[in-house]
């Protein structure tokens, strides 16, 4: 469906995408991770055909985006990182206009408007206007926008950024009916339980290159330990106490507010911690996750 | 789950011909002022309120008015301007203000550049928008100078293609100039262009009243050409030189949309 090879952007002296391979296959639901500022957005733009390489291969559909970008665009949904709804209309005008921008007959958008609208739950506000709905309802009418030309690619920028709990889970939801209807997902997040939930394949991008690719739970086997024990310690100590612990762990992390040691048996290691006479103000044995992955990878938390 | 089933039907989503893009542009357009009518009416009302006041209000006292060398009624030269300052403000409002709005704000660009809209047809849409305004507005006021018995010319028919002219003119160049501003102040320098222009452009007065230097820079203003081209249709004199403002206006026209197309791209296609 999408092949990049050597995919490069940059805006003026700075290299937004520093060459990039990437193949996503039909069905696949494919996971951009990275902090802000990786390359995601503009990797998304590129393959959007909203923003010219400016360098490398890009093929959507087998076809060129600086050649035939309205013909990608006809057969892709963009639910784009910003909510683009137009204000001045209502909420089942703005359906019923962007689905006429695919060269769509009338009575077949307003077909499947209402099909959408109950899709998304939406059906009770097709007369209100954009700016009464709420964050998440926003959020929706724009995914059931995206789908108004029965996309077989949709691009997802950072979908639930902003949302509440329940309006995530709403829309994870409905991704992942999408999913099961066979079209393929391109998502770009940095929420880790996201891309945990939705994606079969991922890639983790750090300051414009791709520094991993698998499945959310090989990259986890790849480049973390089975546990994770969390140690809490007074404030501003976690700096000095790393050097005290950190041969009971195959790797530590320092954050600022804990320390992470990696090992397949994190009760084990705190009862090591607790025999050296250290006590943690509080203690945790998680299971690795893919947060773990990223903070190896790229040596940051992600939301930064 | 048949939203997603494209077999449920044989409509299949493609780019869309050049006219299809453009009319849907405006029936978007023609949705939106559906529940904002009051702001189209009162961009109307201004040249409307001007005709009254001065070409027939002051007109009552003005006697012994010659223009080319013929006696004619003051109003009767006021109305013509007023007409060429409608289809201005007409395409203007929407070429500035909510072009800005559009672009900046509502983010409609970047959404219609989502779907098979190109840059090309944006620009064209807006413009043919912005005509489709001043055609509206000078048909409308047209039918006021009727009422008021303003028209001694079939010629005077010919103001609504002329409107439609001056519309895609000033559309064109508003919007041109509209992707270089970047906040809402900027657009003190419309206002400040707009109101000498329709003040000076030989609206009120003969242009013949200005200095030789002066009058050369207001006989450039694209609204002088545009009072000129309906002052000559509703007295009933077009002549070659009324040839001299189509093309004119034409010009304006076609450089101004070659000009919102490259600035779109560069500012949408990034």
């Amino acid at each position: 469906m999408i092949s990049a090879r050597g995919l490069r952007k940059s805006f003026g002296d700075f290299e937004a995408v520093r060459g990039i391979d990437v193949s996503v296959r039909p069905g696949v639901a494919f996971g951009f991770l990275g902090p802000n500022g990786a390359g995601k957005s503009s990797t998304m733009r590129m393959i959007c055909c909203v923003s010219p390489p400016s360098g490398g291969e890009l093929r959507v559909f087998g076809m060129d985006p600086a050649k035939d970008g309205p013909k990608i665009k006809a057969r892709l949904g963009v639910c784009p990182q910003e909510d683009t709804l137009d204000v001045e209309l209502n909420v089942y005008d703005n359906l019923y206009v962007y689905g006429r921008y695919f060269g769509l007959p009338r009575a077949e958008v307003k077909g499947r408007i209402d099909e959408l609208l109950d899709f998304v739950q939406l059906t009770d506000k097709a007369k209100a206007k954009v700016d009464d709905l709420s964050g998440g309802m926003k959020r929706r009418l724009t995914i059931a926008r995206s789908l108004i030309n029965r996309p077989e690619i949709l691009v997802l920028d950072e979908p639930t950024t902003g949302l509440d709990p329940q309006a995530r889970h709403v829309i994870w939801d409905r991704l992942f009916r999408l999913k099961q209807a066979g079209v393929t997902l391109l998502l770009t997040t940095h929420y880790m339980d996201e891309a945990e939930q939705l994606c079969d394949e991922l890639v983790v991008m750090d300051q414009g290159r791709i520094v991993a690719h698998g499945t959310p739970l090989g990259l986890i086997q790849q480049h973390s330990t089975r546990e994770v024990a969390e140690l809490r310690f007074g404030v501003g100590e976690h700096e000095a106490l790393a050097a005290k612990v950190e041969d009971l762990a195959e790797r530590i992390e320092v954050l600022p507010d804990r320390l992470l040691l990696y090992s397949d048996d994190g009760e084990a290691v705190i009862d090591a911690v607790h025999s050296r006479d250290l006590s943690p103000v509080a203690t945790l044995v998680r299971r690795s996750s893919l947060e773990d992955v990223f903070l190896h990878l790229t040596g940051r938390t992600l939301v930064d | 789950m048949a939203i997603l089933n494209a077999a449920v039907s044989t409509a299949v989503a493609r780019p869309l011909r050049g006219g299809e893009a453009a009319r849907l542009l405006l029936w978007r357009n023609i949705l939106v002022y559906r529940r904002a009518w009051l702001v189209f009416v009162t961009g109307f009302l201004e040249p409307v309120f001007y005709l009254f006041s001065i070409g027939i209000g002051v007109g009552a006292i003005v006697t012994g008015f010659t223009y080319a060398g013929e006696p004619i009624e003051y109003r009767d030269f006021v109305a013509p301007g007023m007409i060429a300052a409608s289809a201005m403000n007409g395409s203007l409002l929407d070429a500035t203000f909510n072009f800005f709005f559009k672009l900046k704000y509502n983010k409609l660009y970047d959404q219609m550049l989502a779907t098979p809209l190109r840059t090309v047809d944006i620009a064209v849409g807006e413009i043919l928008w912005n005509q489709l305004r001043s055609g509206i507005y000078v048909a409308a006021f047209l039918m006021i100078m009727v009422a008021m018995d303003l028209v001694h010319s079939w010629w005077a028919l010919l103001v609504v293609p002329a409107a439609l002219l001056i519309g895609s003119a000033f559309g064109a160049v508003g919007m041109a100039l509209t992707t270089y501003m970047t906040s809402w102040q900027d657009f003190e320098k419309v206002t400040l262009a707009m109101m000498p222009m329709f003040l000076f452009s030989a609206t009120f007065f003969p242009v013949t009243a200005y200095p030789g230097w002066l009058r050369w820079i207001v006989e450039v203003t694209p609204l002088y050409r545009g009072v000129v081209l309906c002052r000559e249709l509703t007295l009933g004199v077009p002549s070659w030189g009324s040839l001299v403002s189509v093309v004119y206006l034409l010009a304006f026209g076609a450089i101004g949309l070659m000009v919102v197309r490259r600035r779109l791209d560069s500012l949408l296609l990034t």
